[in-house]
This record gives structure tokens, C-alpha cells and sequence, in this order.
């Protein structure tokens, strides 16, 4: 089993947080995992990506050209990535900052409108999830309920009061992947 | 023990250094490695007998390193690029009056200010002195996560073996990523007592001093060929490295840390197009490995350097592999990282 993902969008939008989510999911069910930030001078409103190996044999290089599947939050993220797909691989996207096409018509397209859940569940913030709900129902590569375990982690002490909110959010994000 | 975390490795290398008892740690941030003074700063502070200062420039940190350590405790300070290239004479004055302490370089981008993303371009600087003057630091290349946890502990008690200071070279993508970790039970290693040498007050006793020179130079020589000596021993003793695959290898690359895992992933890849590539993979940079390269240059004779440099490890390559091989070389800098595909591609040009 090998996985490589990049997960990209605007500065704030909470990249960081799903990708190391999904590594430590990963690291829960026994698989080497990495997780690598870009960190040039990114700021809130700026880019930012993050990029996460799951595999069950050791991880040789951290860096990924061309990944199996990205999660693109918004338009620039779109473009910087989209060419660099491998071929039958898996692109997720945020369907509610980004009303472009995709080009590429040899891989899975997901389109999720991420920040219209996010509001209809009454806090933007959790857009993230929705997306990494999504992910995580199309590519298999972890189990929600670890995602779940994983999110409990992070959040404990004083955001615990968010953890339900944010469970929320992954499930509506799974059942889009379902269509 | 046993239980697996995810972390960062600069937080790591924090966590590291305290488990080895390290409780002093002087400082001044700067990216790629900020996180680990940042570390340092919210556990230390917390702790008794312990002291974190954040220094008002990097010479003040690593002098206050050589101040703490003149009293036999364990001591740390990190940086990257332009912040160890200002504690250059205090680590000469560290080597010069033989203490043990470890200092952490995650690299970045050069010359001068530089980038902020991984390089490899202080291997001169780590490997060959560094400061002025005759002196060596033992150098560790981390090249995962799980190693920049186990060579910051073994840097400090190699650190106290030979009363040496060691460097932790790594760069800033080791620094900033993630991986999962394991503090695993240490087996209790036999060092020597420091109590002969430390300064704690001389009271009941005939006063010590410990100073960075001698104005005599027949004994400055003496002193010198002690820490000759010394250097010896550490390369008869201290080697480490990592082979992978070097038995009939079509050609064998030379590489460390970072790039010695990129390329773990063009070896994988050239073998689906029936190349069979070779590794190896310096753990310590000084000591250097030449043993085994000179061996395998006796079977091999073609090698491949790749570093984040214009060519610096590959020096001691060549003098390992003395004239008995075909020595090039790929590298990229600036804070650019090889991908496994540009490295594959150089390889063929020379099969």
C-alpha cells in the first residue's frame, strides 16, 4: 500500500491541520507515514501545501513531483497541481472557490462544495473537513473512524467542544464522495 | 517506550536532547530549525536545575554553551547556515579546550542569507573545522526523522566519550517534516567522569582553569597533537554508514541524508528499467566512511555523488575512492531538492 497526496489551498484554510490528521491516521494503522509543509513565507491569504505518504514499506524520498492525489482548496492550487497528477489518479476539489474545468481527463474528479457545507453547518472553518471527508471516502487509504480518532487527538482540551462539529463536517464530506 | 508519536523533526531533536539529559539550551531563532528552540523553551522552562535563554545573538548562545558545559552539564544550541557561521569562534574555543557539547545545524539555503529551504552546502564548513585553527567536530547526517531522535542522543554521549563537541547536520526539509518517532530504551553506556576537569568552585581543592589557547607554542603543539590523537580514535572507532545494494551494482551513488533518501526511490525505480544502482550512505560525515568506498571502488567504477551542494562531500569521496573509479557528480542548490527522476536521468549518462 503506498499513497501520496498533496493538499493545498489559501493560508488558513486549515491545510496543514488535515494533512497531519491524515498522517497520524495513517501512523494509527500501523503504515509509515510522512508529512512535509511547504513553508516559504506563507501567510493567512497566501498558499500553502502540505504533502503526506502513507505506505506500508519504508518511505525512501519525502518528496513527491508527481503525486497520486491531490486536494486543491482553491483555483491557484488547481493549477499549480493539476499537470502533476499521475495518470488514474485522484483529484478532490473545493467546487465552491473553484468553477474551472479540469483538464485532465484520465484521473477521478472529485467536486466538493466544501465552504457551502461548511456555512450550511454554520462555521466555514470546517471546510477542511468536508473535503477531507471526501478523500478519505473516494481513496480508502485510511478508515474514517481513525480519521475520527485521530481528529479527538488534536483537538482535546480547549477545542474539544469542536470535535463534533468537525465529525460532522467529514461525514457530509464522505457522502459526497459516495455519488 | 515502544509507543509511536508523530512529530516534527526539530521538536524532535528537542525531545531527544532532554531525554539525554540535556538541560541547558542557549539560542537564536531562525528558520528552517526555529521549532527546536521553541521547544527548548516550553519544556526547559518548566524543569529544575535547567536554564533556557533565548541569546541576543548566536555568538552570546554558543557562549554560553561553552560556559555551561565548563561545568560538566549537558548542553545544547542549534541554528542554521548564517547562525552557525556566527558561532564558528566559540566552537573553535569549545574544540580547542576539549568540552563536550552538541550543536544542531539545519541547513538552508547559501551563501550569505541565503534561502529558507534544505541545502547541503555546509559540509565544508561541519566536516572541516568550521572555525579556525586545527580541530574537528564529529559529525552526524540524520536522514529521517526516527534518526535525528537517536544521533542527537548519541551525539551527546559521544560528545562526553572523547570531551569533543558534535554537530547534528541535517536540513530544513528533515527539520520541518513530520514523521512517527519512537524513544526507544537506551542501552547504559560507560562514560568517562567528568569530575577531574569540571569548574564547580574550587573550594576544598587547588583551583582549574579551562582556556582556549597557550602562549607557548611548544605546548600549544603538544595540545594539538593530543587532539590528533584524539581524531584518530574517533575514525578508527566512530564510522558509521548505511550500503545498500553495492554488491554488482552498475554503479554506486554516494549520498546523505535527504538526498540519500531520494535516492533510495531512484534505486526502486531504476530496477523496474533493469538498473541495478548501489548506495552509499554516510551516517557520520566526520568520521568519514573512505573504508568501505575504497573497497567497493576496488569492484565498482562508477560513482555517483549527489548532494544540495555544487560538490563538497564529493571531495572526500574521491580521496576515499583514490583514482581506482570514475567519481562524477550531480547536485542542485540554492534550496532546490532533487527529484528521484533528475537523479535517474543522470545516472544513465554515465551507464
Amino acid at each position: 500500500m503506498f499513497e501520496e497526496v498533496i493538499i493545498a489551498g489559501f493560508g488558513g484554510q486549515g491545510i496543514m491541520l488535515i494533512g497531519r490528521l491524515l498522517a497520524y491516521a495513517g501512523m494509527l494503522e500501523g503504515k509509515n507515514v510522512a508529512w512535509m509543509p511547504s513553508y516559504g513565507p506563507e501567510m493567512r491569504g497566501g498558499t500553502a501545501n502540505c504533502t503526506v505518504i502513507i505506505s506500508s514499506e519504508e518511505i525512501a524520498s519525502p518528496v513527491v513531483p508527481y503525486p497520486k492525489s491531490i486536494i486543491v482548496m482553491n483555483k491557484p492550487s488547481l493549477d499549480k497541481f493539476e499537470q502533476n497528477v499521475k495518470k488514474e489518479g485522484l483529484i478532490i476539489l473545493n467546487d465552491s472557490l473553484i468553477d474551472q474545468k479540469v483538464s485532465r481527463n484520465d484521473l477521478s474528479i472529485v467536486r466538493v462544495p466544501a465552504n457551502d457545507v461548511a456555512n450550511e453547518l454554520g462555521n466555514l472553518k470546517v471546510a477542511n473537513m468536508v473535503v477531507l471527508g471526501a478523500y478519505v471516502k473516494k481513496s480508502g487509504v485510511v478508515k474514517l473512524d481513525t480519521i475520527f480518532k485521530a481528529l479527538e487527538k488534536a483537538l482535546a482540551g480547549r477545542n474539544q467542544h469542536l470535535i463534533n462539529l468537525n465529525k460532522e463536517a467529514l461525514k457530509q464530506g464522505t457522502e459526497l464522495a459516495k455519488e | 517506550m515502544g509507543e509511536k508519536i508523530l512529530m516534527k523533526g526539530n521538536e524532535a531533536i528537542g525531545e531527544a536532547a532532554i531525554r539525554a539529559g540535556c538541560r541547558f539550551y542557549f539560542g537564536y531563532p531562525i528558520t528552517p530549525q526555529s521549532e527546536i528552540t521553541a521547544y527548548m523553551a516550553k519544556r526547559l522552562l518548566k524543569m529544575k536545575d535547567a536554564a533556557f535563554v533565548q541569546a541576543e545573538s548566536e555568538i552570546a548562545a554558543i557562549n554560553m554553551v561553552y560556559g555551561a558545559i565548563a561545568t560538566g552539564v549537558r548542553a545544547m544550541t542549534s541554528s542554521s547556515g548564517p547562525g552557525i557561521s556566527l558561532k564558528q569562534e566559540g566552537i573553535s574555543y569549545i574544540a580547542c579546550s576539549e568540552l563536550p557539547c552538541v550543536i544542531v545545524n539545519i541547513q538552508r539555503g547559501g551563501p550569505g542569507l541565503g534561502s529558507i529551504q534544505p541545502a547541503q552546502g555546509d559540509y565544508f564548513q561541519a566536516t572541516k573545522g568550521g572555525g579556525h585553527g586545527d580541530y574537528h567536530l564529529i559529525v552526524f547526517a540524520p536522514s529521517s526523522v526516527q534518526e535525528l531522535v537517536d544521533l542527537t542522543m548519541d551525539a551527546f554521549d559521544l560528545a562526553d566519550k572523547y570531551r569533543n563537541p558534535a554537530m547534528i547536520l541535517g536540513d530544513g526539509l528533515l527539520g520541518q517534516m513530520m514523521e512517527a518517532v519512537e524513544f526507544k530504551e537506551r542501552p547504559k553506556v560507560n562514560l568517562p567522569d567528568k569530575s577531574g576537569w569540571t569548574l564547580t568552585g574550587c573550594k576544598g581543592r587547588k583551583h582549574r582553569y579551562i582556556v582556549p589557547f597557550d602562549l607557548d607554542p611548544r605546548v600549544l603543539e603538544k595540545l594539538n597533537k593530543v587532539l590528533d590523537e584524539k581524531y584518530k580514535r574517533i575514525k578508527e572507532k566512530e564510522v558509521r554508514y548505511e550500503a545498500v545494494n553495492i554488491e554488482n551494482a552498475d554503479l554506486v551513488i554516494v549520498a546523505y541524508g535527504t538526498v540519500a533518501r531520494i535516492v533510495k526511490t531512484v534505486i526502486n525505480n531504476a530496477k523496474k528499467e533493469g538498473i541495478n544502482i548501489g548506495l552509499i550512505r554516510p551516517i557520520t560525515l566526520f568520521p568519514f566512511p573512505e573504508k568501505i568506498i575504497a573497497e567497493t571502488a576496488s569492484k565498482i567504477n562508477k560513482f555517483l555523488v549527489v548532494e544540495m551542494s555544487l560538490g563538497q562531500m564529493i571531495e572526500d569521496v574521491k580521496l576515499a575512492v583514490s583514482g581506482k573509479a570514475e567519481v562524477n557528480f550531480y547536485g542542485r542548490t540554492g534550496g532546490v531538492i532533487p527529484s528521484p527522476v533528475e537523479i535517474l536521468e543522470e545516472v544513465k549518462k554515465y551507464l
